[in-house]
């Protein structure tokens, strides 16, 4: 494994020169490192580049990482993970990319995951991207998410991109079944002249089945972000989704939240805020001894923990 | 020694709040400023702290001249202030905003020592975030706690019972007694509350953007109890409390 991967791995995952539990380590679009536990098995998918994950019926608290790393331009990844996750399961699945340039070339990860949930299961989702290094080759990731959860499951996504990629493009779709809860958390951070576009689409298929949709951005510099979330609720349902924004500089963001209540008893809600840091919050902390610079980075620092 | 020299200040439609307002504020003292609604004293206490910028006058700070001071550099110096509608902020814990309030990491004792001060449990509440999710008076206290956590030569309470439950009020008026029998700086606090003037050095009476009265405590509670405006300020605060 390149020294420089195993830098990128500490930034996007717990790696501390091993993993705790199953892992597969995707370098460059190659295996670096493959282990399996009795519970989880990572094998290679047929006909397609990418993983097939299963994780067997009742595992609690073990973890898989599946963490994959770009180290240099002229790469462009594409790999497709599927998670299959059996009935009473209970487990944290560490996703992540990184990616490192040095020189012009354009730099590319598209991972696609797909999860299947079974009855009652839980799983815990945790994804860190990030961009390194000092070429001007473009550095993009791509993911593709899409979800199924089975009755009374719950998936708990917290996704973070805090600053170093260029362009991305997000696009996250589930499908709930009755009694599933689907969490989302993205923090998103764009600066200079890079773009982020987050897509969301949530269908609410089962009775008391609910999503809680949680966006926090900063757009800065010339940066562009997009968000545009779809929640449908075709049963009685609660659908939540908060998009709030901090733009500064030239940083400009859209907003496109849509909500379709198919049945009486949907509840959605939306809720969105884009504007500049409050002058008041930039008060109250020089007030405490900070400068204006200060201020603002603690700020949006908190705003995207 | 804090001293304001005849401060005058417009709001932005050029309507005067302040008008060549006098305040000599002596060290080691708790200083109350009280007077009606809308007289000028949160725009004082804002002049105070760098918040606004007085468009003529002079402030002095120890003989220093901070008038051009801006609002860090007056923090630094000493200055702080409790806000009388505190700001709150997504994503920041309240144990982060003490901590930034103090400068140092604190442990959970000390985080526990200053919350408790105001009333609040800090196992409770210094995982919070110090967002909308806070009600009305326990972004108060936090606002309150922010502000003890400094330990400067000034402090400045503006109105600090305002949204606060009698039960707290009591436990922050033993906190306010107790920084005044050790005070090492000066205690400003803006109040309408009776049991605020009774434990102050000095009162001063702020209206139409002036100081109309100035006095030790005892004296100046005689002629404000028996003043109608005053007294009835003070007496609707207490019954709303
Ligand atoms: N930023 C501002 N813009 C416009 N008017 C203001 C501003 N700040 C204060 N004022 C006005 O100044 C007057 C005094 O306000 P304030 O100092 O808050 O009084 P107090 O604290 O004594 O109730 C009020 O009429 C208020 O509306
Ligand atoms: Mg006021």
């Amino acid at each position: 494994m390149e020294k420089q991967t195993e830098k990128l791995l500490r930034e996007i995952s717990e790696w501390d020169g091993e993993f705790k539990g199953a892992y597969n380590i995707r370098e460059n679009g190659q295996c670096a490192g493959r282990v399996s536990s009795k519970n989880i098995k990572i094998t290679n998918k047929e006909g397609k580049p990418g993983l097939e994950i299963h994780i067997a019926p009742g595992t609690v608290g073990e973890t898989v990482s599946i963490p994959a790393c770009v180290t240099h331009g002229g790469v462009d990844d594409l790999v497709y993970n599927d998670f299959y996750v059996g009935e009473n399961a209970d487990v944290t699945i560490v996703a992540g990319c990184g990616i490192h340039t040095e020189t012009g070339e354009p730099a590319r990860h598209n991972g696609i995951h797909r999860f299947i949930l079974g009855k009652n299961s839980k799983v815990k989702y945790l994804e860190k991207h990030i961009g390194t290094g000092h070429g001007t080759g473009l550095k993009s990731i791509d993911p593709v998410t899409e979800a199924e959860l089975g009755e009374n499951s719950v998936l708990e996504m917290d996704t973070a991109q805090i600053g170093g990629v260029d362009k991305t493009i997000r696009n996250t779709k589930a499908r709930l079944e009755a009694g599933a809860k689907l969490l989302i958390r993205e923090r998103i951070l764009t600066e200079k002249e890079q773009t982020a576009n987050t897509e969301f689409e949530v269908e609410l298929n089962g009775k008391d089945s609910g999503v809680d949709l949680i966006s926090r951005s900063v757009a800065r510099d010339n940066s562009r972000q997009g968000y545009h979330s779809v929640i449908i609720g075709n049963a009685p349902c609660t659908g939540h989704s908060e998009c709030d924004a901090i733009i500064s500089e030239n940083g400009k963001v859209d907003a496109a939240p849509e909500l379709h209540a198919h049945d009486n008893d949907a509840a959605l809600i939306h809720e969105a805020a884009i504007g500049k840091i409050a002058g008041e919050q930039i008060l109250k902390l020089r007030t405490l001894g900070m400068t204006e610079q200060e201020a603002e980075a603690t700020i949006i620092d908190g705003f995207l923990s | 020694m804090l001293k304001l020299e005849n401060i005058s200040w417009s709001a932005p439609g050029g309507f005067g709040v302040l008008n060549g307002l006098d305040l000599e504020i002596p060290d080691g003292k708790l200083v109350v400023i009280t007077g009606p609604n809308g007289g000028g004293k949160t725009t004082l206490a804002k002049i105070i702290a760098g918040i606004y910028k007085q468009d003529s006058g002079k402030i002095l700070l120890n003989n220093e001249d901070i008038t051009d001071k801006d609002i860090t550099e007056r923090a630094k110096m000493g200055i702080s202030f409790a806000f009388q509608q505190p700001v709150r902020f997504k994503g920041i814990t309240v144990k982060r905003l003490i901590e930034l309030a103090s400068g140092n990491r604190m442990n959970d004792g000390e985080l526990c020592d200053i919350l408790s001060k105001v009333g609040l449990c800090a196992r409770e509440y210094i995982n919070r975030e110090v967002d909308s999710t806070l009600s009305g008076g326990e972004i108060k206290r936090i606002e309150i706690a922010t502000v003890l956590a400094r330990q400067t030569q000034i402090t400045i309470f503006d109105e600090p019972e305002a949204g606060i439950d009698l039960w707290s009020f009591s436990s922050l008026i033993k906190v306010f007694s107790e920084m005044r029998r050790n005070l090492k700086g000066t205690l400003i606090i803006i109040s309408h509350q009776e049991r605020i003037l009774n434990i102050a050095d000095e009162i001063a009476v702020v209206a139409d953007g002036r100081i109309k009265a100035k006095g030790a405590a005892d004296e100046m509670m005689k002629t404000l109890m028996n003043s109608n405006e005053i007294s009835n300020v003070c007496s609707k605060q207490e019954v709303m409390l």
